[in-house]
């Protein structure tokens, strides 16, 4: 039983991001969408810390939500995989459980 | 697959009736069945018919209105989040002595079991807000 996390708070606001990861099991995945999307770019205080969590988690971005804030696939860590609403949608298919941490 | 949307923000406050929006409409796009969209919290806010923004700017209550018109969705607005925040039918019109309507074509107003319905009936049940 694999579990989806949907975080849609920017890291460097709300502690969202830091529960999920601490909770996420291994294999489980974690889709960033809205303000999330800022936890996956390079070069961030935290950037050290998703690094560490990719050897773990699958880690997704929400692409219309990068764009929507002016950033694309070249701005983000490696390993992060970027889906559309299809793709949001074929991951909630994928995992049975799905908790948004709002 | 069937799914339920839970909305707990208002639209023009952040970002999740956007988002809830248009996860429902990839869903439908797939072949999925959305079994209903319930409205809880601030949310409910998605369902005047009164709310008039700028011409260049997304009417997110006609979205869903017309949405719901073409796939014959379920939209749920919570009835004590509503009634708290002026959402108002005309049964509930009749029932407070109000002089006045406002919920959007498409909507309906009922109680938190109809949430809990949702979580049960479907196989997911994928809650946005703030």
């Amino acid at each position: 039983m694999t579990m989806l996390h949907i975080v849609n708070k920017s890291p460097f606001e709300k502690t969202a991001l830091d529960s999920c990861l601490r909770y996420a099991q291994q294999d489980s995945a974690v889709l960033l969408i809205e303000d999330g999307v800022y936890a996956a770019l390079r070069g961030t205080s935290l950037s050290e810390k998703m690094r560490r969590a990719l050897e773990t988690v699958k880690v997704y971005a929400l692409e219309p939500d990068l764009k929507t804030r002016g950033m694309d696939q070249s701005r983000l860590l490696d390993g992060v995989e970027l889906v559309d609403y299809g793709g949001f949608v074929d991951l909630t298919v994928a995992h049975d459980i799905v908790q948004s941490w709002l | 697959m069937k799914f339920s949307v839970l909305v707990n923000e208002g639209p023009y406050q952040h970002e999740a009736s956007d988002s809830a929006y248009h996860f429902t409409k990839a869903a439908l796009e797939k072949g999925h069945e959305i079994f209903r969209v319930f409205f809880y919290h601030d949310g409910v806010n998605n369902g005047t018919r009164l709310a008039t923004p700028p011409q260049d700017d997304r009417n997110i209550t006609q979205r869903w209105s017309a949405l719901a018109e073409q796939h014959n969705l379920d939209l749920v607005v919570c009835v004590a989040a509503a009634q708290r925040r002026g959402i108002i039918d005309a049964d509930e019109m009749k029932r407070h002595g109000k002089d006045a309507n406002n919920i959007a074509p498409g909507f309906r107003i009922s109680g938190l079991g109809q949430l809990i319905e949702a979580g049960i009936q479907a196989d997911r049940l994928i809650t946005f807000g703030d």
